[in-house]
């Protein structure tokens, strides 16, 4: 596939200077004004390259989505992300409505009035009305979005008490993440850096009886449907943790506590069985069965099969191992969420060892 | 006191000075010289050299983000120690891309964009006989060159240079534990942009005094030209903006070097507590981006400017409202003071402030809507010659849609949430700032390339080149670029491989490499054009694009004030092009299609109130 695209791209390189040359021999003529500037002639080739431009726009756009359509990102994995993902749908919606006629108009003009000798440009320069037409119709389009956009945003920061979230704090270093329970009291004990020592990594500070309870854990596991409200830190750098899955994600800053809510509505096993995830995972096994051949052959470990998991990702630009920045995430039912926590060791129990 | 006698006094007392050149050795002509014309051009020299380091890098980067596996002898070339048996080190690759990003945003666009055409126009523009104060000028370029020379040296230093990202957040920039690049490389970094703000700060504090103070009789502000309108307005925010960088790389520096704690609290590096408390990162995202936002629009107003200008000439039009487009330049300047939080939705400040900076930043797409349409009811029922920097133009037009478009999506804060710091947001500011911007550039070259060497032509055929695999090239690269942001991939990452989730954006990297290849490599057409029509350019007319404004009646050959006589009066404004005479039968000066601002209103003509 790679191989293919790139020779099909150096052919049509290849095709576009052979053509643009036999252009400019077909456009020798010896020149009326001065060869460096425009002739009639290059206005007309010019002219007709700018509908051709256009043409490589719209096709550009059409074979983009034909060839990578799928490596989007699936249906969302949480509660707000139907709301993002619906608001992301209308603002494409008007953004390729304005793009292709304004690219349109642009590059049609460019064509239509190309220069001649003989025509002459209208002495155009003010028209009210028509500046008035296209400032009002940009406000009450952005208007509709921005009130659209700002009732979502707020309605994903905003977190209410009442629902009862789980709380979780996301823990950021150089380069992993850690995730701290709140253990049975759904309250996490106080902490800070300075409190660091042995294998109270977090510094969770020992004093505090909400902490005694905590869980800390390398891999996150949550439970489908129940609202889940992270408390972030960092202790050395920025961070930010990115859950493209769940259309989430919240910088994580040394000195404060940020934080972020939403509510996973998929689990890890039913995200595997969606069609686009299938199609995707066939895709990248593919891809992966073809690399781990061209391994073997160079007597190296062929790669693992992949099989889908929600993923956390840095997103803020952290050190020099930023690119491997990553935790698993798994969503599962109630029972199984509640059963592997209870397999996890209390910090308590960590910390008596 | 009137403005009308202040501009006879200046006329005067040049008039005085005209006559008398001092005897100019080498070193006043070439290196020290106080000529905006000359300053304008070491502006521009030294701004593609930093250019071409720039894009080579990028170049570098594209190469290991296509094939992560591959060694290439390329980077053990260029990389030396950091490419050991051609295969790239993560940090140096965070570095390309931090001195890529610095590169290309201060020294290129804004001081290679702005500071040439500003020097280069301005004093011709609206008919002045140098910058208001030569010897600043010379020291803005110098302290750019400095900056430059410190930049560059900060390639070379043993733990390499600043690779926190060109937005250099603390900590990770603070702390020389967080990453090898925040020692000495980013002690260079800092002091280069410091320099850079000071040469910056002289530069626009030249323009502004110019442009209200110099302005010949007749050159009212509503008779400038867009290209004035844009350098003026650029050179106002640059001094409202870079201040405040200024102050935080000075709290940065002292962070540093003097154990304070502006931006530093709470941290744990390298098995230590550091005894910094009560800082906030988050406050020194508010202070770049104070600055950072604004730098876009003191990018882009000047490419606007050019491509107002190039536009209405090669148009033979009139630029359309031209009271909307600076009416627009100054509500974009405004804007572009209060929305610099929409970087910052997921920093951690309050969700409210979130929602204030949404509103103020889509609100700055109105003006910009304006700005689009107008220049695309430019074209309409013109008489389009099609010259290079035409081309241009239109082009940036086209890139400054699409990027802008996109812009919607980024400024909505709901929406930011999942495309923020993926490569969306890369695609996004390329072809909105970085080519677009880009384009204005080249636009000017190719327009004003005859003004700046004494009449000589850029080729015309290479030109056309140039344009078309540049143009093509541009959206191979950046188009499917949005596609890897919307599946999820973080920017600044070395290699994805090690998320076999992504493994499927292979491909369009590769596509995206190899655009960017053939778009690099067709810069070396430009760049012998260039550098081959200062010397053996074809010698074109006094004024080839058949221009109404002003520096087109200066002399070809440059000399120290610009006018031989006297300098010339203005009537009227700056786009009378194929303006009819009253019975509407021919153009006002017969057969010309063009009326110079320095022509008188003739009796055949309708005066028109713009």
């Amino acid at each position: 596939m790679t191989a293919f695209l790139v020779i099909l791209v150096i052919i049509l390189f290849g095709i576009s200077v052979w053509q643009m040359n036999r252009i400019f021999q077909l456009a020798k003529v010896k020149p009326s004004t001065h060869s460096e500037i425009a002739s009639d002639k290059d206005n007309n080739t010019q002219g007709y390259l700018m509908m051709g431009f256009l043409a490589f726009m719209y096709i550009l756009t059409i074979v983009t989505f034909w060839l990578w359509g799928d490596v989007l990102l699936p249906d969302s994995g949480s509660e707000h992300g139907v709301k993002i993902d619906n608001l992301m749908l209308i603002s494409m919606i008007v953004i390729f409505f304005v793009g292709i006629l304004t690219q349109w108009l642009l590059h049609y003009f460019a064509f239509v009035y190309r220069g001649n000798k003989n025509k002459r440009a209208t002495f155009y320069a003010d028209n009210d009305k028509l500046e008035f037409i296209w400032t009002i119709i940009p406000v009450i389009v952005l208007a509709g979005l921005i009130i659209y956009g700002l009732f979502t945003w707020t309605d994903i920061m905003n977190v209410d008490k009442d629902d009862d979230p789980l709380i979780v704090e996301l823990y950021a270093q150089q380069f992993n993440w850690k995730a701290r329970y709140g253990g049975n009291d759904n309250t996490l004990g106080e902490a800070n850096v300075r409190l660091i020592e042995g294998v109270n990594q977090l510094g969770v500070d020992p004093a505090d009886p909400n902490g005694q309870d905590d869980k800390i854990v390398t891999e996150l596991h949550l439970p489908v449907g129940r609202k889940v409200l992270f408390k972030m830190r960092s202790q050395d750098v920025l961070h930010s943790a990115y859950m493209p899955h769940f259309r989430a994600q919240m910088n994580c800053v040394p000195g404060m506590i940020t934080q972020f809510a939403f509510t996973p509505v998929v689990t890890t096993e039913e995200m595997r069985q969606n069609d686009k995830i299938v199609e995707k995972v066939a895709k990248i096994n593919a891809i992966r069965t073809e690399k781990s051949k061209a391994l073997t052959a160079a007597g190296e470990e062929p790669l693992d099969t992949y099989v889908f998991d929600y993923i956390l990702l840095c997103n803020k630009i952290c050190g020099v191992s930023h690119y491997n920045m990553q935790m698993k995430i798994v969503v599962e039912s109630e029972e199984d969420y509640k059963a592997w926590l209870a397999e996890q060791p209390t910090l308590a129990e960590q910390l008596s060892k | 006191m009137s403005a009308h006698a202040q501009v006879h006094a200046v006329e005067d007392h040049h008039d005085d000075d005209h006559g008398h050149h001092h005897k100019e050795t080498f070193v006043t002509k070439y290196i020290f010289s106080q000529d905006h014309k000359m300053i304008s051009k070491q502006y521009l020299i030294t701004g593609l050299f930093m250019g071409t380091i720039g894009i080579l890098m990028s170049l570098l980067f594209r190469l290991q983000l296509a094939w992560p596996d591959h060694k290439f002898t390329i980077f053990e070339i260029f990389l030396g120690k950091w490419a050991p048996e051609g295969v790239m080190d993560p940090s140096i690759y965070l570095a390309l891309v931090t001195i890529h990003g610095t590169i290309m945003v201060f020294f290129v666009l804004t001081a290679g964009l702005s500071g040439t055409f500003s020097n280069l126009l301005i004093p011709l523009q609206i008919g002045a006989r140098d910058m208001a104060s030569g010897f600043l000028n010379m020291v803005s370029y110098w302290l750019f060159f400095l900056s430059s020379v410190v930049m560059l040296f900060s390639l070379f230093v043993e733990a390499g240079p600043a690779s926190a990202g060109w937005t250099i957040y603390p900590p990770l920039s603070a702390l020389p534990q967080a990453i090898p690049g925040s020692g000495a490389g980013m002690t260079l970094w800092l002091t280069s942009i410091a320099i850079f703000i000071a040469s910056s700060l002289l530069g626009s504090l030249n323009y502004i005094v110019t442009v209200i103070n110099l302005r010949t009789k007749g050159m009212s502000m509503t008779r400038l030209p867009l290209t004035i309108w844009a350098f003026f307005v650029t050179a106002i925010i640059g001094v409202v903006s870079f201040p405040v960088l200024f102050s935080a790389a000075l709290m940065l520096i002292m962070d540093r070097s003097f154990g304070t704690s502006f931006f530093l609290s709470d941290i744990y590096i390298a098995g230590e507590v550091l005894h910094h408390q009560g800082g906030s990162p988050v406050l020194f995202e508010h202070l770049f981006w104070f600055l950072g936002h604004p730098e876009v629009y003191i990018v882009i107003l000047p490419a606007m400017g050019i491509v107002s200008e190039v536009m209405a000439t090669n148009s033979r039009k009139p630029i359309f409202g031209y009271r909307a487009m600076v009416a627009s330049i100054l509500a974009i300047a405004f804007l572009s003071t209060i929305v610099w939080g929409h970087h910052m939705f997921i920093s951690g400040m309050n969700p409210f402030l979130g929602s204030v900076f949404t509103f103020t930043t889509l609100l700055i797409a109105i003006p910009s809507a304006v700005k689009a349409f107008n220049w695309i009811t430019t074209l309409w029922k013109g008489n389009l010659q099609m010259n290079t920097a035409m081309l241009f133009s239109i082009a940036f037009v086209s890139t400054f849609i699409t990027g802008g478009l996109t812009g919607i999506i980024l400024g909505d804060s709901a929406l930011d949430i999942n495309v923020h710091d993926t490569y969306f947001v890369v695609a996004h500011f390329h072809l909105v700032m970085g080519i677009s911007a880009l384009y204005g550039l080249l636009a000017g070259v190719y327009h004003w390339f005859p003004k700046m060497f004494q009449g000589r032509m850029m080729n015309k055929k290479l030109g056309y080149i140039h344009f078309w695999v540049t143009a093509i090239g541009a959206y191979g690269i950046f188009f499917p670029m949005h596609f890897v942001g919307m599946a999820g991939l973080p920017r600044r990452y070395y290699t994805n491989t090690n998320f076999p989730y992504f493994d499927d954006l292979a491909d369009i990297n590769v596509v995206m490499t190899i655009f960017a290849i053939i778009t690099i490599s067709v810069q070396v057409i430009f760049l012998y054009n260039f550098f081959h029509s200062i010397f053996y350019g074809k010698k074109g007319p006094k004024n080839p694009w058949n221009s109404t404004t002003l520096e087109w009646t200066a002399e070809m050959k440059h000399i120290h004030g610009n006018w031989d006589g006297p300098i010339p009066h203005v009537y009227r404004w700056s786009y009378d092009y194929s303006k009819l005479n009253k019975d509407e039968t021919d153009y006002v000066i017969p057969g010309q299609d063009f009326i110079p601002q320095n022509v008188p209103l003739q009796d055949n003509e309708d005066e028109m109130d713009h």
